[in-house]
């Protein structure tokens, strides 16, 4: 039987399949990582965390949601009434249809044809991904503003220049990615992992380690979560939201962190990508194929339920990891200074990138002009040339410290003074008058 | 006497390591992460023991027949520096004393336990109990039945002779 992709009346019903189970899902996960959160924390703090609703705590979520709803929306006296009921939207929308793009597993095989499990997969690919993440900060600024509230405004102005910031970096990190694929669907940076026979994370992992340097930061995730930054501005922008309106703005952060998580594990984890040719899926001129044969000719592919069903757990399995790391990171570092975090944006990950894009750019034209086949070898050439060039960055990031070892372990010393009786009991005052 | 000051010599930005602290504390985070023993105290299923002095609710000790111990002697309203015992002691045609109103005032009460100690005849104790909580405010004043329907066990006074209660 000819591999055909579904079309037709069949089409439309998967598409809607499709929409209502991965947003149901996303909203899922997006439920549970709150869980995950709470719980990971108290686990970091040795403690137990919510376990009373439900086994091991799982209908939390449920029950967060119910008290939620049924809370009193607060409206401030001086805000702005129509900004501030918008702003939530403004950040909730963006953060859950980024997913759209995203492939999350191999195209299932059904009697009237493949589907391919992506709810769109559009040309643009990776640019609607970037044009909506940006929109997110709107929200931010927007909610901020709106409250009429000086912390508020603080943590909406904070966000917005770490953001916009940010983005850069992000942008400029993915170029390289662009450069190796030759393109910008997700679907085709998946299919190009496969045929490099390893993932991004390895080729490129300079742009990886920026990459997620600046999600984190996009996200407004500790260390980088200055658009909060409870211990400064009572809780930034969303200080005076209350009930569904700031349950709307934690579901926009998790949503952010899901959708990012997601990305990372499609751009740098090879999305759906499990070891081996076996999984392997693509269309290609009318086709689903699965590779090439030496002498430039199609092998088709095979997709199966099975297939399909083993890929989506890999999938999922990258986007928990990267969530784990987000939560994980959150609670064990730091928050950085405002300069501090302006600082590491603009004079260490923008010229990093810049000059990454320059090495890999040149890199390739070499590679390709030398006539080495895209394969694994490329990836290895290109696997050593970023290996040096993320070992020289953390060298010079660290001032040679990270191999080392810090100073402040040898040099830490603690002094006692004391402070004579005389002097210490006199009345500092000055006497007289 | 003389004062101490401890003077901590932080080392200079520029020798040291951010990365390698990052790591270090990310791998402690994680160790704390999977490591199985944990400080939560589940409460209700698991009760931390009392100790023998722990001074709560009061209870009212009875006779074998249900009357309160308690001959309305007036000691424990005088003495109880927060006034939240109210007493009103009648006589019966034997000539024997009773409280005829013995309240507690537990939103008033310090516990200091000092009741307890001056009562005459070992009626009223503190007790070893404080999972108290009401719906209403009105009910934190205990009367007499509810003081001697308490089951809780009572504390245990200080004995000079014996200070760390062994």
């Amino acid at each position: 039987m000819e591999l055909q992709p579904i079309s037709g009346g069949w089409a439309l019903i998967a598409m809607a399949l499709k929409n209502l189970t991965i947003f149901t899902m996303v909203i899922i996960v997006v439920a549970y990582a709150t869980l995950a959160e709470r719980r990971v924390s108290a686990f970091i703090q040795d403690r137990r965390g919510p376990n009373r609703v439900g086994p091991f705590g799982l209908l939390q979520p449920i029950a967060d949601g119910i008290k939620n709803i049924l809370k009193e929306e607060t409206l401030p006296a001086t805000a702005s009434r129509f900004f501030f009921v918008l702003a939530p939207i403004l950040v909730l929308i963006p953060s859950l249809v980024t997913f759209a793009v995203i492939p999350i597993a191999a195209p299932l095989p059904t009697p009237v044809g493949v589907v391919d499990m992506i709810i769109a997969d559009v040309p643009i690919g990776i640019l609607y991904v970037l044009a909506f993440s940006s929109l997110a900060v709107y929200g931010v600024v927007l909610g901020g503003w709106a409250s009429n509230n000086k912390y508020a405004f603080l943590g909406g102005l904070r966000a917005s220049a770490q953001m916009v910031s940010y983005e850069v970096a992000l942008g400029l990190s993915l170029i390289a990615v662009l450069m190796l694929t030759g393109n910008v669907t997700l679907t085709e940076m998946v299919w190009q992992q496969q045929q490099l026979g390893m993932w991004y994370a390895f080729p490129l992992s300079l742009a990886f380690i920026l990459f997620v340097i600046s999600a984190f930061a996009e996200t407004n995730r500790l260390p980088f979560d200055m658009a909060e930054a409870e211990s400064e501005l009572v809780t930034g922008y969303h200080t005076e939201y209350s009930a569904m309106k700031f349950s709307a703005f934690m579901i926009g952060e998790f949503g952010h962190m899901v959708t990012a998580s997601a990305l990372m594990a499609t751009i740098f984890l090879g999305g759906w990508d499990l070891p081996g040719t076996w999984d392997n899926a693509f269309w290609y001129q009318g086709q689903l194929i699965g590779g090439f044969a030496a002498d430039g000719s199609v092998i088709l592919a095979q997709p199966a339920v099975w297939k399909t069903l083993l890929t989506f757990m890999g999938f999922a399995g990258k986007t928990g990891f990267f969530l784990l790391l987000f939560i994980w990171i959150r609670w064990t570092l730091p928050r950085f200074r405002y300069d501090q975090v302006m600082a590491l944006g603009w004079k260490v990950l923008l010229p990093t990138a810049l000059a990454y894009i320059m090495l890999i750019g040149g890199s390739i034209l070499v590679l390709d002009e030398i006539g080495v086949r895209w394969g694994f070898g490329y990836g290895l050439a290109l696997t050593a040339i970023s290996g040096v060039s993320t070992f020289a960055f953390v060298f010079f990031m660290d001032r040679g410290r990270t191999i080392t070892g810090a100073a402040a372990q040898r040099s830490q010393k603690v002094e006692i003074k004391t402070i004579p009786q005389a002097l210490a009991g006199a009345d500092p005052a000055p006497a007289g008058d | 006497m003389a004062i101490s000051v401890k003077v901590m010599h932080r080392p200079a930005p520029e020798t040291t390591s951010y990365l390698r602290a990052a790591l270090s504390g990310m791998a402690l985070t994680f160790k704390h992460m999977i490591n199985p023993v944990k400080v939560t105290q589940q409460y209700p299923e698991e009760q931390t023991d009392l100790s023998p002095r722990w001074r709560g609710t009061h209870v009212m000790e009875t006779h074998a027949d249900g009357r309160p111990k308690c001959v309305a002697c007036g000691l424990c309203p005088t003495v109880c520096p927060a006034n939240c015992i109210r007493l009103v002691g009648g006589e019966d045609d034997q000539g024997n004393r009773y409280p005829i109103v013995y309240e507690i005032d537990e939103f008033r009460c310090i516990f200091c336990g000092m009741c307890q100690e001056v009562c005459p005849v070992e009626a009223i104790h503190v007790g070893r109990h404080f999972e108290n909580a009401e719906y209403t405010r009105d009910r934190f004043v205990y009367d007499l039945d509810r003081l001697m329907e308490q089951d809780h066990p009572s504390t245990l006074l200080w004995d000079p002779s014996d200070p760390s209660s062994e």
